[in-house]
């Protein structure tokens, strides 16, 4: 358990990558939501990225899902550009590049079967209709939903169950990597603890690598190999996951693991004292 | 017509589930449960049949001029009378249907034609055919419709399609707009990203997931322009200016105000027509609109309270016993008792309890949290409190109350003077209970105004006193800012100086930091706790996280399913928890949990 962070070639390789959106009004100055970040992932890895509302997290996953125009730097998965690439190609991309986002009441189609919304990117990479019906069991089966959830529409669920299905739906094309969007801060606590269990599972049986982004350090300690943490656009420390979270380098590390109250009184008197002093003797 | 696509949104096969097609079965379900709708479905399909089949209907030419008769009454073989040429008023009506209908049909497909391409397209790809596509609706939309329409017969004459074409080409805005903005709502849904991200092609995203959600709206659309054809077309020929040599409503009604001294009845006729066609169409569209909506009517409200009296009769010796238990040692009232609360809503198979028979006691300068998931019912036992439950939701059992006084027997207007002087509230959502469009300034000294009975220049002075209190750096400036131009915690210390304003003796809040960055809210419960020690002020903290309970409460109410499952001294619950769902709840903290391991190439290898 020495420096086992580098484990062969990266899959994704993020070097430098810019994104800047247009500022609203006349001759506003642009803003910039990504700053010279650089992030490498390997296969099968899980990259914690932590940050507050407004880092850019959420900027990085969908410039690498191609949601986002990057302005600078570059993208790169398994040695293939990403980054102004057309989107006839990037369509082609679409069976190892996948996503889980954070509100799963609006990331399902709520007019579609819970079955037509798992095969529809199958039915997209050009499965047959038929071929696809079949493997929608198999997935309901791997993010453990009865298989008849295929014909419900997705109101019939609850919030865990129906981020079970964009799971599934991730899922369905076996991809290399899934950007996961802050995809248990909707949950409740019982429930988060449940799907952060299932990403683990999944990971271990498939080797599907993560880029799991999350503004709770301890989501983010419980699943990531390694943690990067996100502050005004940049990245400000890299690391193994227990080190960044339990003994971090970068004040504004500290600063967030202080923050984050535990459910343990005494314990929690204790952080906030030290918070005080760090506030203070900054 | 196409009201029967509305009825399946899940399309492609599925195989029909018991609980499947619930969704689908609505639309058309409750359009039949509608008279008004039933009504006007069957008018529109009668007109169209008989005008379809009107050579079948009459042996009479609609030209065909009968021998004596002119201005006829009605009578054997001419059931509506003759015209002032002398020809069959049944058969004219009959076969003018057609004439109506094409126009119609052809304004609205012009319409459409022009419009759901162009608002598609407008809406999901914006950018230049946005700007350029908006700038020509508006622009037709600034025509006045008749004046053109005059124009347009005058120079290229009167035939039907032509010119109802040109009016569908004058209403295409009206889908355009539509369907615009209902894409460009759609386009920001997560399930598009999915989608794409998914690799579907644009072509194929509209299809599946856009166009399922403009196709209810078109439809109404469609029938409102359908009335509005019918109408500028009737007008038309009434003023001579129709198709000659075909029979039509306006032409018909021209007609009989030429004879109204003579044969006065001839203007019923195609008045009629013409009133209940539109009629019909307009019925229509609103009825499936209402059908849209999806909004069930409750109609058990009589039913609810008969029984409501029944359940608090049985209730009510319990609560008044347990009210005895809970009195401290020293016999003193706290604060806030809440004893055998239930609330209930009407639901489709009776009332649905959301909570059941809760105990909750806050002493003076205490805080006490209430902790549970989701659905335990932790907000609205809090919202029964501040009596702000929503309209359909009822207090089935129990007492609530506060320093001595029942609150469920006061009135609304005693029960809203309480509020916001004794009793205060911090919401979940910051932002969304700030309005966009007035000062923070302004709303924070309105409400002091209204409720302290103090000048304008005081509230002023107060409100910046209360901003520094709650720690915001330039009090002067966030006094004049607008919401949008303040952070979600800013916001929030906004809204706890406005919940302090009146130094409540009891502080609700609601999630009070779930929207907000944990740095954030380390801040905002520094701040509630030192607002809460120097004002002696008692605060019930309603909140999903054993994190901010262990940080504040005194003590701490476990909820789950709408009932209490447990209270205890903060420590206790986290040291010896009594019940195995808070144990539960403890053991899904992610705290205590080791790290993940540094991936090795084992794992690696397997990929």
């Amino acid at each position: 358990m020495t420096d086992t962070t580098e484990v062969g070639d990266p899959m994704l390789h993020v070097e430098h990558l810019d994104v800047t959106f247009p500022g609203r009004g006349w001759r506003a100055e642009p803003f910039r939501a990504l700053r010279d970040v650089s992030i490498d992932i390997a296969p099968g890895e899980c990259l914690g990225l932590v940050g507050e509302s407004g880092s850019g997290k959420t900027t990085l996953g969908r410039a690498i899902l191609g949601l986002v125009p990057a302005s600078g730097g570059k993208v790169e998965f398994d040695g293939r550009r990403l980054d102004g690439m057309p989107r006839q190609e990037r369509r082609r991309l679409s069976s190892e590049i996948q996503v889980v986002f954070q509100d799963p009441y609006t990331s399902l189609n709520p007019s579609l079967s819970i079955g037509d919304i798992l095969a529809e990117p199958l039915t997209a990479s050009g499965v047959s209709r038929r071929d696809a019906r079949a493997r929608v069991g198999g997935l309901l089966d791997a993010v453990n939903l009865p298989s008849d959830a295929a014909s419900r529409l997705p109101r019939e669920f609850s919030g865990g169950q129906r981020q079970r299905v964009a799971i599934a739906r991730a899922l369905a094309l076996r991809p290399k990597l899934i950007v996961c969007d802050e995809p248990v801060s909707a949950l409740d606590l019982s429930t988060q603890a449940r799907v952060l269990d299932l990403f683990i599972e999944l990971q271990e049986r498939t080797g599907v690598a993560y880029l799991f982004v999350s503004h709770d350090l301890q989501v983010v300690r419980h699943i990531s190999h390694r943690v990067a943490v996100m502050y005004h656009g940049e990245i400000v420390e890299t690391g193994p996951g227990n080190q960044v979270t339990s003994a971090p380098d970068h004040p504004y590390t500290q600063k967030l693991l202080l923050a984050a109250p535990v459910p343990d009184p005494a314990e929690q008197a204790r952080r906030r004292q030290a918070r005080h002093q760090l506030a203070g003797g900054r | 017509m196409s009201e029967n696509e509305n009825v399946v949104p899940v399309a492609g096969g599925t195989p029909p589930a018991t609980t499947g097609p619930k969704a689908g079965r609505g639309v058309v379900g409750r359009m039949a449960r509608n008279p008004l709708a039933v009504a006007a479905v069957v008018v529109l399909v009668a007109v169209v049949g008989v005008s379809i089949a009107a050579p079948l209907l009459t042996p009479f030419g609609p030209n065909e001029v009968i021998a004596g008769l002119a201005r006829r009454p009605p009578g054997a073989g001419h059931p509506f009378g003759g015209d002032g040429a002398g020809r069959d008023v049944l058969s004219r009506l009959l076969f003018a249907g057609r004439l109506t209908l094409t126009g119609a049909v052809v304004t609205v497909v012009v319409a459409m034609l022009i419009g759901i391409p162009s608002g598609l397209l407008a809406g999901y790809h914006g950018k230049w055919f946005d700007s350029v596509s908006s700038w020509f609706a508006n622009i037709l939309i600034a025509i006045p419709g008749m004046v053109l329409l005059l124009a347009f017969i005058a120079a290229a004459g009167p035939q039907t399609v032509p010119v109802m074409a040109v009016f569908g080409v004058l209403l295409s805005p009206g889908f355009f707009r539509l369907v615009r903005a209902a894409v460009q709502s759609v386009r920001g849904e997560l399930y598009v990203d999915a989608a794409r991200i998914a690799g579907l092609s644009d072509a194929r995203i509209i299809s599946r997931h856009v166009v399922s959600v403009v196709r209810g709206p078109i439809v109404i659309q469609a029938a409102i322009s359908a009335g509005a054809a019918v109408l500028i077309q009737t007008g038309l020929q009434f003023l001579g200016l129709g198709e000659q040599g075909k029979p039509s409503w306006g032409q018909m009604l021209s007609d009989a105000f030429t004879n109204i001294y003579s044969a006065p009845y001839l203007v019923f006729y195609p008045g009629l027509t013409i009133a209940i066609t539109v009629a019909a169409l307009a019925l229509f569209g609103n009825a499936l609109r209402d059908a849209l909506q999806d909004r069930p009517v409750r109609r058990r409200r009589r039913v609810d309270r008969a029984r409501a009296g029944a359940a608090s009769d049985t209730t009510r010796d319990v609560s008044n016993a347990s009210a005895e238990a809970a009195r401290g040692p020293a016999g003193e009232e706290p604060l806030l008792s809440v004893r055998g609360l239930t609330i209930t809503y009407p639901g489709d198979t009776g009332d649905r309890a959301v909570v059941r028979g809760v105990d909750l006691t806050v002493d003076r300068a205490q805080v006490v949290g209430i902790v549970g998931e989701s659905g335990s019912g932790k907000t609205q036992s809090a919202f029964a409190v501040l009596g702000l439950l929503p309209t359909e939701a009822r207090i089935a059992a129990g007492s609530i109350r506060f320093d001595g006084s029942e609150l469920s027997s006061l009135d609304r207007k005693a029960r809203g003077a309480l509020r916001g002087r004794r009793i205060a509230y911090i919401p979940q959502e910051p932002m969304s209970n700030l309005d966009p469009s007035f000062t923070i300034g302004y709303q924070l000294t309105e409400p002091m105004r209204v409720a302290l009975g103090i000048s304008r220049a005081a509230a002023r002075n107060r409100a910046l006193e209360l901003l520094g209190t709650v720690g915001i750096t330039d009090p002067l400036r966030t006094f004049h800012s607008y919401p949008h131009q303040i952070s979600g915690g800013m916001a929030q210390r906004v809204l706890i100086a406005g919940a302090i304003s009146c130094d409540p003796e009891l502080l609700i809040a609601d999630e009070p930091t779930t929207a907000l960055d944990v740095t954030v809210q380390a801040e905002i419960l520094d701040l509630l706790r030192g607002l809460q020690r120097d004002r002696g002020m008692a605060l019930l903290l309603v909140t999903h996280n054993f994190g901010v309970v262990a940080d504040i409460c005194d003590r701490v109410v476990v909820m789950q399913d709408g009932r209490v499952v447990e209270e205890n001294d903060v420590t206790t619950v986290f040291a010896a928890p009594g019940h195995d769902y808070t144990r539960m709840l403890l053991d899904a903290m992610l705290d205590d949990t080791s790290p993940r391991p540094p991936l090795v190439s084992t794992t690696a290898g397997r990929n």
